[in-house]
């Protein structure tokens, strides 16, 4: 069979095809995600821009703020809100502390991931301060207070009048390493 | 029959006492480059994995028949729901019609053979390898992969010793199909005969062509998703790792980037299939070929735009919601288009009942049954009562089993004489269908009821409520897997019947019905006149 030229050059393009789309499942849709998960506020992801403290707070709405904990299970932590809950006005800042004890007997790098519900309200929900900003690093059977400071954005929509804060602690140590313990 | 074609075949004689015949022994095998032994290797391979696949299947029919755990441990039960999904998709439905394209698609238009047949026999002989990497992670400590064949992280990542095979031979894998797509691409492309414009071809060969472009689309994605899980497994990345500040949920958007056009590779090449035989055995032209292509085109440009709806419970914003809800809607249309060209082709036809044409019926009715349960799924509010339930395991089951399985059945039937020389034997043929039709019902049916009340997904063991119809669902799936040794027996014995003639079928159309039976080892060294040799069969 005659090796012509014109299969060889369908095939190369078809091979840039195949790699192309190799490096887009890989290398594009992966920054995409994240881009389109801060647009939208998907996935619980908060809102990142600064925010300012209004002058005038909306003091006659009240918006309930839950939090909610959960330990990875192959972190060896104790992990929990002070308060489970407490009434906001839109546009105040406001202080919450949560609490975690490294149970292990090692030193551990902790790192809590952050998550809100609903996702309408994610994008109104900024944080000022928080432990979930960086990895927490905890000496063997250490416990520790962790701050979060944060305003609810007035432009929350109407029918939001709760809304719910969850982090989740894991060992940043890999799962593997984790998995084999 | 025409005086041209017989012509044609006293030349095709004479053109093969000078050419050389296959190797001898093994060779043959491993270092062929003739795309109908490759193509019957194909099916071969296929035929065996669907045997593998099914015998995990009767495993856990076998463990669901009653309630309780009785034979299986919940562990290897799992083991059992992941690989069968993965042997039966990539391993058996997927290489079966590779296989069918290898050996019809050169016939059809009229090429000597494919443009690529050194990579044609990689491409083959990679998935011996990588079936033999994932079924050795059956024996391995750990066992094999049991997190179901979407691969979800976490889950995925505690599979034992056997998660590196898993990815790797899911690599095999992709190679293997990227590079059969290439080559049917090149070969339907470049190599069709001089004649042929792109509309003229036959519509097995434009569903493989659509089929072809969207596997180099998406198959990369999926290596690219696995290779993820790998560096996040063994080299300390994050992609789907929330700890580091990954996103699991992301991996179920890749996954299902490459999930749902994967679907559509595993139905148009049946659409094709289908398109071909029941001209034939209704003695009419296809009803509306053109339009079946630009359907077949909208399907799989839809593909891409739709993958969210396996995944409406995991949370999304309303207006993604409605989106991916209308747009997977949306498929019905042209899969509607084909239906109506498929009846319509019947219409007022002069129909018979051979085998590949009661097949390509069975396909037409079950298939819509499950073409309409996805449009239930599809329903954003309604689906997250039925997500992992048993209606999708009926859904997904209709759409392959009497869907792409009756298909590939139905070419396997309609081909058989093409590639044996001889017939069949019809009432053999005939028993194996009617025994499918009525089991694959008897399996399959009652799983719609149990989903609907509520029994989940890839569970050992159930409420007492389901029994009765897991029990019937049970015995359907042994009836079905032992009619599928009658299939066996009729190979077996294909080249036992009288000889076929060269157009085998009173009513078939196409060059590969100009060549004689059995086709030849070199066919169509010097380029045929597609519009001579059809003119011949009016």
């Amino acid at each position: 069979m005659p090796e012509n030229k014109e299969n060889k050059s369908l095939v190369r393009q078809l091979l840039i095809v195949a790699a192309g789309s190799f490096a887009f499942g890989v290398f594009l849709l992966p920054p995409m995600y994240d881009v389109f998960c801060e647009i939208t506020g998907f996935g619980g992801r908060t809102n990142a821009e600064a925010a300012t403290v209004e002058e005038n707070p909306d003091l006659s709405r009240e918006i309930r703020i839950e939090f909610v904990t959960t330990v990875n299970s192959y972190a060896q932590f104790e992990f929990a809100a002070d308060t489970d809950s407490m009434t906001v006005n839109p546009g105040k800042m406001y202080y919450a502390t949560f609490t975690a004890k490294n149970l292990s007997a090692e030193d551990k790098v902790a790192q809590a991931v952050p998550s809100v519900a609903p996702t309408t309200a994610a994008e109104h929900f900024t944080k000022i301060e928080c432990f979930c900003f960086t990895s927490q690093e905890f000496l063997a059977d250490e416990e520790r207070a962790m701050p979060l400071q944060f305003i609810v954005d007035p432009d929350l929509p109407d029918y939001v009048d709760t809304i719910t804060l969850q982090y989740t602690f894991f060992d940043t140590a890999p799962v593997a390493a984790n998995f084999e313990n | 029959m025409n005086t041209d074609v017989s012509n044609a075949h006293d030349e095709h004689h004479d053109a093969d006492h000078d050419d050389h015949g296959p190797d001898k022994g093994i060779g043959r095998w491993l270092f062929s480059t003739n795309h109908k032994d490759i193509g019957t290797m194909y099916l071969i391979f296929s035929l065996t994995m669907f045997f593998i696949g099914g015998a995990m299947a009767m495993v856990i029919r076998s463990e669901l028949a009653i309630p309780g755990l009785q034979f299986v441990h919940p562990e290897f039960f799992n083991q059992m729901t992941t690989m069968h999904a993965l042997i039966m998709v990539f391993g058996a439905v997927m290489p079966a019609f590779v296989g069918l394209a290898n050996w019809m698609i050169p016939l059809m238009i009229g090429a000597p053979d494919m443009a690529l047949p050194r990579m044609n026999n990689w491409s083959f002989w990679i998935l011996p390898v990588a079936f033999g990497i994932l079924l050795s992670t059956l024996f391995m400590p750990g066992g094999s992969p049991a997190g179901g064949w979407t691969m979800y992280p976490p889950l995925v990542l505690q599979t034992g010793d056997a998660f590196p095979f898993l990815i790797f031979s899911v690599h095999l894998m992709g190679i293997s199909s990227i590079m059969g797509a290439i080559n049917i691409i090149v070969t339907v492309i470049n190599m069709r005969a001089p004649d042929m414009s792109l509309l003229k071809m036959p519509m097995f060969v434009w569903t493989w062509l659509i089929t072809a472009y969207l596997l180099i689309a998406v198959m990369p994605v999926l290596a690219g998703a696995v290779t993820m899980l790998l560096t996040d497994q063994f080299f300390g990345t994050s992609f789907f790792l929330a700890a580091g500040g990954g996103d699991p949920v992301m991996f179920q958007h890749i996954f299902w980037f490459f999930g749902h056009p994967e679907v559509y590779i595993m139905i148009l090449p049946a659409f094709g299939v289908v398109s071909e035989i029941i001209p034939t055995f209704a003695r009419k032209k296809l009803f509306g070929h053109d339009s079946m292509v630009y359907a077949a085109s909208c399907i799989a440009f839809l593909s891409f735009i739709v993958w969210a709806h396996h995944m409406f419970t995991v949370g999304m914003p309303l207006t993604g919601q409605l989106f991916f809800m209308f747009a997977t809607m949306l498929i019905a249309v042209p899969t509607g288009v084909k239906i109506f060209n498929w009846v319509a082709t019947m219409w007022r036809g002069s129909m018979t009942f051979e085998t590949p044409m009661l097949f390509s019926l069975a396909f037409v009715f079950l298939f819509t049954i499950g073409g309409f349960s996805g449009l239930m799924l599809a329903v954003a509010p309604a689906d997250v009562q039925y997500h992992d339930t048993y209606f999708v395991v009926a859904h997904f089951h209709y759409v392959l089993v009497p869907g792409s399985v009756f298909a590939i059945m139905a070419g396997a039937y309609y081909w058989l004489p093409k590639w044996t020389g001889h017939m069949y034997n019809e009432t053999v043929g005939k028993l194996h269908f009617w025994s499918s039709t009525i089991f694959v019902n008897l399996t399959f049916f009652p799983m719609h009821f149990l989903g609907l009340a509520g029994m989940p997904r890839r569970i050992p063991d159930y409420s007492t409520q389901f029994s009765d119809f897991n029990t019937i669902a049970s015995i359907g799936a042994i009836g079905f897997g032992l009619s599928q040794l009658i299939f066996v027996w009729v190979i077996l014995t294909a080249k036992q019947g009288p000889k076929a003639t060269d157009r085998v079928w009173e009513g078939s159309h196409g060059l590969e019905w100009t060549v004689p039976s059995p086709a030849p080892y070199h066919t169509f060294e010097t380029p045929p006149q597609a519009r001579i040799a059809n003119e011949a069969f009016e």
